[in-house]
């Protein structure tokens, strides 16, 4: 089986963020939060992307933020697949009024985009690391259930769950053995784009300086900081920003192709 | 009644409760989140009996229930209650605010809703060329991006790099039509590109849906020109996909135009609820994220409208 | 020769397979397929799925679906090669010397315009004929081809009409221009049997009243026969047989053409009756949350390795009285008894004996098998359910189960994906009978299935049954299936049954109105038998 050349760009840099944010305090050249230069150096030998508002290291801040912003948007991808994957097979499988009451209040939910519900929660709610990931899993639980919701309908109705069922296999066997694995890929496809909805959401909300704060720092927060420089033409607040993208981007080509796969997973092995 | 206008008071039905349902969501989940009112207004300092004045001040010992419908009553005569942390009428607030949120969101529809389906039509027309995957790989990126971080892209781009405009964006009452339009040029053009990518991919995709049809080679087999193929037969079937498509990335609109109005610090709707979720002024909070609400419920509710009414085998039933 | 139409010259086809997460591979369609067509002649193309025999049809017009090129050889029409002429003139040959007949009308009418303003718009578009002209010949051609209300049903829209009176205003649409050749790619294949056989009699009056010539292209024999004056049989692209219609059927020369023209002969001697092993005793039925019973007192019983028949149309009930059976729609009211004891109505209420000596077989073997399991633990699993079997004498059983099927070694680890269509359904045969059952419900098990294929199934669940006294309640549509292989026939129409006894006693007349039309529709592998049946049945089908 051949991979794209988008894949292996996608996977190579999907990996190093993740290593680069999983080992910030050994990479950093620089403490987080101390002023060792002027401020918005430009890009030096000692400071390779120069310095930010208050004169940190841009590179040293960018890796932590890494290790913020993954970290947040991991969390809260990782609870809203564990609910919404949860509730929506259990909706599938038992349909009646569990099924029907599950999906009104996810019709509800989406009814009003995220980013308005979550600034609606933020106006009451501390804003801490846990409130953060809190909100944004359980608001895109809401994606993450309707789609296995409806990936376990088309398989459920497929002749070889009622062929199990007909054998008088326990409900554990048929959604372990019968759905779940002809459910899978588009779920991992499903799971990297809710990361990169995760990633922008917690970039935007601290943008809006409404998600991480200060000591700590992510991306959204770094472009909120330097944003002021653009207007002298420092182009500070354009690192993280193209960090967020990069990011986004890579994800993206990951899923593009596990999603492109899906087809031919289907049918066993593959070539 | 005929088909067709059941179907579409149903929608339009069901659009009004889901409004309702999202009007008490709004006012109750937020009650029932952790947070006081009262002890947010006055600090951390505040005695127990400065709180409990404050709370039977602003009715806040009543009942959640009464006080949401006493909300709700205001909300249908056009009376959205009183800011926190400036007793300013929120009504009047927002009203002008919302006239510039319309128009910076219109002028960015009127640019990006011909320009997607021009784009759609050439991507979908090229499927699988050189055109298409341009134009695919394009918006690929753009998706990624955040409004933001598009944002500063193009204010660096075009401010810095370009020095072509300013990089805010102020309008005032008493400002001409023209000044206005040169004023929001720039956010207009960050709105264009974070829209135009979802609404150009999913109108390729319904383009393509039409055109993949056994009837359109049909068309083909009876030695019709492209051009009274797409025209006869396309068009017709594609339009309905099309509209609703259109209407459904209006409705993301709605979230774009709130962060891009923040970066350009644009006085309008979106700025005016990020200013007060930060200071905690639940009352306005709930009342514009109701109008945002209201306006995406809409969006939707018309996009389905449209389906419906299209779709030919509602429209003549057997 | 002056009167040659069409004629094809060692034509070469060639198209680009993209599978999924593959690299594309390069594929022959067609090789060196020489034929020709004279006026107002009708030729046959027959041949199994992945024949060419529509991408043959299709470049009669010069047209390749999606990837297809037409790489090779000539194709003249009206003495000219059109393989590669320009766009400018396929476009003025497509819709006025040819036309075309698809096998979904549905599907290929646009859903948006009223049905006259489709029938003319070749006709006005090439200039062949006024718009008034051309309304006043479609008129004619809907009376021809026997449309109701032929003056009105021009306005209405596709989805208003019926399946078999749209195929029927297809043909309409290919004739109204006067086109020289029409191709029919499988016109009546998504039909029902009593409707296919009024749509093809209205073809066959239309291509005869209008002089016009045809390639008609099917899987079915018999079919074809009907329309044809000769007949090309094709298999993996290239030519096997050609001759006239006459010689293909009753002196067919290739093995292989002699296999189709002998498809579904199968001689089966009805056995005697004795004791049932399963009764179905007035059971009547309705959906969830419906007022109309789609099963209504029906009563049929199944000896013990014998084979009950169930025939019947699209909506005749026959598949519901599969799920009343197997528990899956536990009915309104009535019992059924199966070796001995009452079932319970539903599927929760049953023993694991209940579910292990009432199995199923489907008709997409396809969607019936785990794509993810292997066919080893496809076949295993009953036999570790059911059984306990472990480690060697699982393996054991799963390779006599292959051996059963005619399967060898090596198949227990391939993914269903690996199989063909034949296979697949011989996996679910296995699985089936790994549960050691005393009746297994078969339904429509080989309607998915090439005309060869299918045979070999049939045959080897009568080999099957003779060995392990295994009885088959055996759902079909088509009645060639049920001569095959049943032993008692139960017709069902409308959710009821309204014949029932031995093959023999059902199929000898007199008959009841429903099952002379049902049983006269079949077609025949004999020429002339069309005419014949419109003369002596009974009953109008459904579809008029």
């Amino acid at each position: 089986m051949r991979m794209p050349l988008s894949a292996i760009i996608g996977l190579v840099l999907t990996g190093a963020f993740l290593f680069v944010g999983l080992f910030a305090q050994f990479i950093a050249p620089y403490p987080i939060d101390s002023a060792v230069g002027g401020v918005w150096e430009g890009p030096s030998a000692a400071y390779w992307l120069g310095t930010d508002t208050i004169g940190r290291d841009i590179v040293s801040r960018l890796i932590y933020g890494a290790q913020v912003t993954i970290f947040v948007a991991l969390a809260s991808s990782i609870l809203a697949f564990s609910l919404g994957s949860f509730l929506g097979f259990f909706a599938a499988v038992r349909g009646g009024w569990i099924d029907q009451t599950l999906s009104r209040i996810v019709d509800l939910v989406m009814a009003i985009p995220s980013l308005i519900v979550a600034l609606v929660m933020l106006s009451v709610l501390p804003l801490n690391l846990t409130v953060l990931i809190l909100v944004m899993g359980v608001l895109d639980s809401t994606r993450v259930f309707r789609l296995s919701r409806a990936v376990a309908m088309d398989i459920t109705v497929m002749d070889y769950v009622e062929a199990a069922k007909l054998r008088g296999e326990k409900q554990g066997w048929i959604i372990f053995r019968e759905i779940l694995p002809n459910a899978l890929s588009p779920l991992v496809a499903e799971f990297g784009l809710r990361f990169i909805f995760a990633v922008l959401f917690i970039s935007t909300l601290s943008f809006l300086g409404l998600g991480i704060q200060p000591p700590l720092t992510d991306w959204g927060g770094m472009v909120k900081e330097n944003k002021d420089g653009l207007i002298y033409g420092k182009a500070a607040a354009l690192m993280p920003a193209m960090a967020i993208a990069a990011l986004a981007i890579s994800v993206n080509l990951v899923a593009d192709w596990i999603l492109s796969r899906t087809s031919s997973l289907k049918g066993g092995r593959g070539g | 009644m005929h088909p067709v206008l059941k179907l579409v008071v149903q929608r339009v039905a069901l659009g009004l409760l889901l409004l309702l349902a999202v009007s008490a969501v709004i006012f109750l989940g937020v009650e029932a989140l952790p947070g006081d009112t009262a002890q947010a207004i006055l600090g951390q300092q505040a005695t127990p009996e400065a709180l409990a004045n404050l709370r039977e001040q602003m009715g806040l010992d009543q009942p959640a229930l009464t006080r949401y419908f006493q909300w709700l009553g205001g909300v249908v005569q056009g009376d959205l209650g009183t800011a926190l942390t400036n007793k300013a009428d929120i009504a009047q607030s927002i009203g002008q605010r919302l006239g510039n949120t319309l128009f910076l969101a219109g002028c960015a529809a009127a640019i990006s809703v011909p320009l997607a389906i021009l784009l759609g039509l050439i991507a979908a027309r090229y499927a699988g060329r050189w055109p298409d995957k341009l134009i695919s790989g394009v918006t690929l990126t753009t998706i990624s991006l955040p409004e933001f971080v598009a944002a500063y892209f193009v204010i660096f781009l075009l401010t810095q790099v370009f020095p072509i405009f300013q990089p805010v964006a102020m309008v005032f009452p008493g400002m001409s039509f023209w000044a206005k339009l040169h004023a929001v040029a720039l956010p207009v053009i960050v709105l264009v590109l974070v829209v135009l990518a979802h609404m150009m991919r999913m109108t390729r995709a319904a383009i393509l849906n039409v055109m993949q049809s056994a009837y359109i080679e049909t068309a083909e087999l009876k030695g019709l020109t492209p051009m009274q193929v797409v025209w006869r037969h396309a068009f017709p079937n594609a339009i309905a996909p099309v509209v609703s498509v259109v209407m459904l990335n209006l409705a993301y609109l709605v979230v774009g135009v709130v962060v891009v109005e923040v970066v350009f610090g644009y006085n309008a709707l979106g700025q005016y609820l990020v200013d007060h979720v930060t200071k905690r002024d639940v009352p306005v909070v709930q009342a514009v994220g109701l109008i945002f609400a209201a306006v995406y419920i809409f969006l939707n509710m018309a996009a389905d409208v449209i389906a419906i009414v299209a779709n030919p085998r509602l429209r003549h039933p057997k | 020769m002056a009167d040659t139409l069409l004629s094809f010259n060692n034509l070469k086809i060639e198209a680009t397979a993209y599978p999924p997460g593959e690299p594309p591979r390069h594929v022959v369609l067609v090789d060196g397929v020489s034929v020709s067509v004279e006026k107002g002649k009708v030729l046959g193309l027959i041949g199994e799925s992945g024949a060419g025999k529509s991408t043959i049809g299709l470049s009669a017009m010069s047209f390749g679906r999606g990837g297809v090129r037409l790489t090779g050889g000539e194709i003249v029409l009206n003495g000219r090669d059109i393989r590669t002429a320009s766009a400018g003139a396929l476009r003025d040959l497509r819709g006025r010397e040819v036309t075309y007949v698809a096998q979904s009308a549905a599907a290929s009418f646009n859903p948006a315009k009223k049905l006259m303003e489709q029938v003319i718009e070749t006709s006005v578009a090439h200039g062949v004929m006024t718009k008034a002209e051309a309304e006043a010949r479609a008129v004619s051609l809907f009376r021809q081809l026997s449309l109701p209300n032929p003056e009105t049903i021009g306005n209405r829209y596709p989805h208003q009409v019926s399946g078999g009176q749209l195929q029927r205003v297809m043909t309409a649409m290919a004739l109204c221009p006067k086109p020289d050749l029409v191709i029919f790619d499988e016109p009546t294949t998504a039909l029902d049997v009593t409707t296919q056989i009024d749509v093809l009699a209205a073809i066959k009056r239309a291509i005869h009243e209008t002089g016009v010539a045809a390639l008609y292209i099917t899987h079915d024999l018999a079919v074809v026969a009907q329309v044809a004056d000769d007949i090309l049989v094709l298999r993996h692209g290239k030519k096997v047989e050609y001759g006239s219609t006459d010689q293909i059927i009753n002196a067919p020369k290739e093995a292989y053409t002699q296999a189709l023209v002998s498809v579904r002969s199968i001689d089966h001697a009805e056995k005697p009756q004795a004791a049932p092993v399963l009764s179905v005793q007035n059971v009547t039925a309705r959906y969830k949350g419906t007022s109309f019973d789609v099963l209504k007192n029906v009563t049929v019983d199944v000896a013990p390795g014998q084979t009950l028949a169930i025939v019947g149309e699209s909506g005749s009930g026959k598949s519901t009285l599969a799920r009343a059976i197997t528990g899956l729609l536990p009915p309104a009211s009535g019992r059924i008894t199966f070796a001995g004891r009452t079932l319970s109505a539903d599927l929760a209420g049953r023993t694991k004996d209940d579910l292990r000596e009432l199995q199923m077989i489907y008709q997409m073997a396809d969607v019936a098998m785990n794509p993810r399991q292997t066919v080893g633990t496809i076949i295993g699993r009953p036999l570790e359910f059911y059984f306990g079997l472990k480690g060697a004498e699982k393996e054991k059983r799963i390779q006599e189960l292959l051996d059963q099927i005619e399967m060898g070694k090596g198949y227990a680890d391939r993914y269903p994906a690996e199989l063909s269509g034949g296979q697949k359904q011989r996996v679910c045969i296995a699985r089936a009978l790994a549960a050691k059952p005393k009746l297994i419900i078969c339904d429509e098990v080989t309607s998915a299935l090439d005309p060869l294929v299918a045979d070999g199934i049939l045959k080897l669940l009568l080999d099957l049954q003779a060995r392990e006294n295994v009885a088959y309640l055996f759902i079909t549509h088509d009645l060639a299936t049920v001569k095959a292989i049943a032993d008692k026939i139960a017709v069902m129409f409308k959710g009821q049954v309204v014949r029932y006894g031995q093959k023999t006693d059902v199929l000898t007349p007199p008959f009841d109105d429903y099952t002379d039309l049902l049983l006269s529709s079949v077609p025949e592998m004999k020429l002339g038998w069309l005419e014949d049946v419109l003369t002596t049945r009974k009953m109008e089908s459904a579809g008029n």
